[in-house]
């Protein structure tokens, strides 16, 4: 037993560490540390620049531009960039329709889809929920019927993150209503451009715009864009919501914010001395980092089973990054938010569109708290992972 | 980074399981408990058989020269079977002693008979105003023509009762709660002028209060340095916090794994009432604060080995906080997901709970670790 990275590990996250400091640009950083929005062109350039050095797709098999790196080396790496901040690989193409397509798709569409996936020529979104259908995803009703070489697909998606830049939605679309729920289901690509697609979106809480509505109405798709086989699209999505265990729990993401609160709290001052120095505030931010620095280990213990064991049986202990990850994202926000008390009231209309030069220094802490609120509810709200726990772990 | 046990450790933990599958079930730790003493002779000297008394002595002083990784194995086992044997009292803290502080005579005269089960020790820290802070001693140790004479009381001394010896912390100079002049003495149990007063504690252990009067030791009973011996009594206290992480996780375990089979078999309204989601999370949920503790039992067991005493001293602390608040959850909700079946005497559910609860104010409870880490600077600084 050694919970200590290796030195050839050390040697690695210095040589990451070192490329993150000269090449994410300063403005991509601050952004992401405000916790305000980054443009797409700011998002696709940084994504650019990993991709150059061969970082854009590391954990895809090495035919398709992967670097065969270890689930350690895999970690520091997300963790590294985390705590720059700077913005992860488009996780929908990069982390989700990739691998659905290099392991099940023909080769037709590996040629044709994975290096643009890489490059973010094709900006992808996800098309699984649907106003019906959350955590009962299988319930869904968005209907592709076969006509003559095409699909003809009707119906609505939503919640569907930053399809305001998408090229392409890769959806699940009931393909035989006949069949049991979750047997007719299949795995469609549809070019975002094709005429019947309409995206609105939905502003949330914080007054952001990160999720749409997306209407079908007689879209027609080549038959071509079907992955593997017709109604088998609910394996290949099982497949994909299962591909990316490790990273959900976002402890990079926790570190930077922790070092945001003790910056922050080290400015504010209340009866006349620092925030920081306050014992309440000194004591909640202590049982923060014990609750991370055990999530950190927990994530370490999926990981090194992973390398040792193969993605093949989870680690139980995994069910623990989604639940424990988000409460703790959640438990930074309000934390941040307490921090700055009462100037977290003052709201900036034009959001942090960069058009209101003199944004206070405070305008997105609130808006960032009521944003991560949904840290417990997307990817399988966190009551889901909780049943999840139940069927698979403790066998009840 | 590797999480796994080696092969000798794995043979390790598959040797005590063994054996306390054998000899450990809940009916048979009733009757060790009502053994003289409170504790079974017999089971002691199995344990010694195995080696297991012998795990982190150097082989010079007859043992295995086994390592903090080690001891998490045996004190999580003995956590699942909830051992009653002061294995704490004697090996991880009298034998913690020894080995890091004692000299080559002490290490001689005690050791060994540790190793072989003869002698059992206990060490009598607590007074009746020091609470949590290990410099506040009021006991004193005044320097003799040939030796130490010590004069003062020690409350709830695990296994103080039992011991043949007893290790005390006795002020030889300064103030009640001055740093320096601290002395740690060997003392036998029956010297002249030790009074025991024994009972059992909540969790089915043994302890007692003792009161010190002009007990003479001579020179030969003080271990380390008499003037400052405080920086070893942190040490080995913390030694027995990260054992007392793995016990605990051994016993968070066993009342999770327990709660679960008791939801599976217990029937209301013509079903399981594990079918019951708002039990279901409940489990759920005690299943991630185990999960929790696990990792900084691990943690805390790697951190035995930094080099930087702060650094150490505050990740044992950062694990003793997430395990008290991880047992009391854990604990609690075993209660109340087996009923009126959890609030019985006769089920053993509800002595995990005990011993769980015992544990988190032992050495230190988690407001008080808390406060340790915050004023320490916090953990990532």
């Amino acid at each position: 037993m050694d919970l200590n990275f290796s030195k050839e590990e050390v040697a690695f996250r210095d040589e990451v560490r070192a490329f993150f400091k000269d090449h994410v640009p300063p403005s991509t950083r601050q952004k992401m540390a405000e916790g305000r929005h980054l443009s797409k062109d700011e998002m696709v350039a940084w994504w650019r620049i990993l991709n150059d050095k061969g970082w854009g797709v590391t954990h895809w098999p090495k035919e398709y531009g992967g670097t065969g790196w270890t689930s350690v080396q895999h970690y520091i790496f997300n963790e590294e960039l985390q705590m720059v901040p700077a913005p992860a690989p488009l996780a929908f193409g990069v982390s989700m329709v990739g691998p659905v397509i290099y392991t099940f798709g023909n080769e037709a569409q590996k040629k044709r889809f994975l290096p643009r996936i890489a490059s973010v020529e094709d900006f992808w979104c996800q098309g699984f929920s649907e106003p019906g259908s959350g955590s009962d995803l299988a319930s869904l009703k968005t209907k592709a019927e076969r006509k003559g070489d095409k699909w003809i697909i009707n119906g609505q998606k939503t919640w569907t993150t930053l399809a305001q830049y998408a090229d392409w939605i890769f959806c699940l679309c009931r393909t035989d209503p006949t069949a049991k729920k979750q047997s007719g289901i299949s795995f469609i690509l549809v070019d975002m451009k094709t005429p019947g697609i309409t995206v609105r979106p939905i502003v949330t809480i914080d007054g952001g715009r990160e999720v749409n509505e997306v209407f079908f109405d007689d879209v027609e798709v080549p038959y071509e864009n079907l992955v593997g086989e017709e109604n088998k699209g609910w394996d290949y999505a099982k497949f994909l919501l299962g591909n990316e265990r490790t990273g959900i729990a976002r402890v990079g993401v926790s570190k930077e914010r922790i070092r945001r609160i003790k910056e922050l709290a080290a400015k504010v001052e209340s009866n006349g001395k620092p925030v920081a120095d306050d014992q309440k505030f000194r004591e909640k931010l202590a049982m923060i980092e014990i609750e991370l620095k055990a999530l950190e280990l927990t994530q370490l213990r999926v990981v090194a089973d992973e390398g040792k064991h193969g993605k093949g049986k989870p680690n139980p202990a995994s069910s623990v990054l989604k639940i424990k990850g988000s409460e703790i994202q959640q438990a930074t926000t309000e934390l941040l938010m307490e921090v700055i008390g009462p100037f977290a009231a003052p709201y900036d209309e034009h959001g942090d569109d960069g058009s209101n030069e003199a944004m206070e220094w405070t305008a997105q802490i609130a808006p960032s708290y009521f944003n991560n609120r949904k840290v417990s509810i997307y990817g399988g709200s966190n009551e889901i992972q909780r049943n999840i726990i139940t069927k698979a772990v403790l066998g009840l | 980074m590797d999480f796994d046990l080696s092969e000798e450790q794995r043979l390790l933990k598959d040797s005590v399981d063994g054996l306390l599958k054998a000899s450990y079930d809940f009916d048979q730790r009733k009757k060790y408990r009502a053994e003289r003493g409170g504790w079974s002779k017999s089971l002691w000297n199995k344990l010694a058989e195995q080696g297991l008394l012998g795990l982190p002595f150097t082989e010079e002083e007859g043992g295995f020269g086994a390592g903090a990784v080690e001891t998490m194995i045996v004190m999580e086992s003995l956590g699942k079977a909830l051992v009653v044997e002061p294995y704490l009292a004697t090996v991880v803290l009298g034998g913690g002693f020894l080995r890091r502080g004692g000299s080559a005579a002490q290490k001689e005269a005690y050791i060994p008979a540790i190793i072989d089960g003869s002698k059992t020790l206990a060490f009598a820290q607590l007074e009746k105003n020091s609470r949590y802070d290990l410099g506040d001693v009021a006991t004193s140790a005044k320097k003799t023509a040939n030796g130490w004479t010590i004069d003062g009381e020690k409350f709830v001394v695990l296994n103080g009762e039992n011991a043949d010896t007893l290790i005390v912390t006795a002020r030889t100079a300064g103030g009640q709660r001055d740093r320096n002049g601290v002395g740690v003495f060997l003392v036998p149990a029956n010297a002249k002028g030790v009074s025991i007063k024994g009972y059992p504690t909540q969790d089915g252990l043994h302890a007692a209060d003792i009161t010190f009067t002009s007990v003479e030791v001579g020179a030969d009973a003080v271990i380390g340095d008499p003037a400052n011996g405080l920086p070893l009594v942190e040490t080995v206290v913390d030694d027995a916090r990260i054992a007392l992480c793995a016990e605990a996780v051994g016993e968070m375990d066993e009342s999770l794994k327990s709660t679960v089979e008791y939801l599976k078999t217990r029937t209301q309204f013509g079903v399981a009432i594990g079918t019951f989601q708002v039990l279901q999370h409940r489990a759920a949920d005690m299943f991630v604060a185990v999960e929790q503790a696990r990792s900084m039992a691990m943690f805390a067991t790697m951190a035995s080995d930094f080099d930087d005493a702060a650094e150490r001293a505050k990740a044992v602390s950062a694990a003793k906080v997430q395990i008290g608040k991880s047992l009391k959850f854990v604990g609690e909700q075993a209660i109340q997901l087996h009923g009126g079946v959890g609030m019985t005497q006769e089920y053993k559910i509800g002595h995990y709970f005990k011993r769980l609860t015992m544990i988190e104010s032992t050495f230190g409870d988690t407001d008080y670790h808390l406060r340790r880490v915050t004023d320490a600077g916090g953990l990532n600084s």
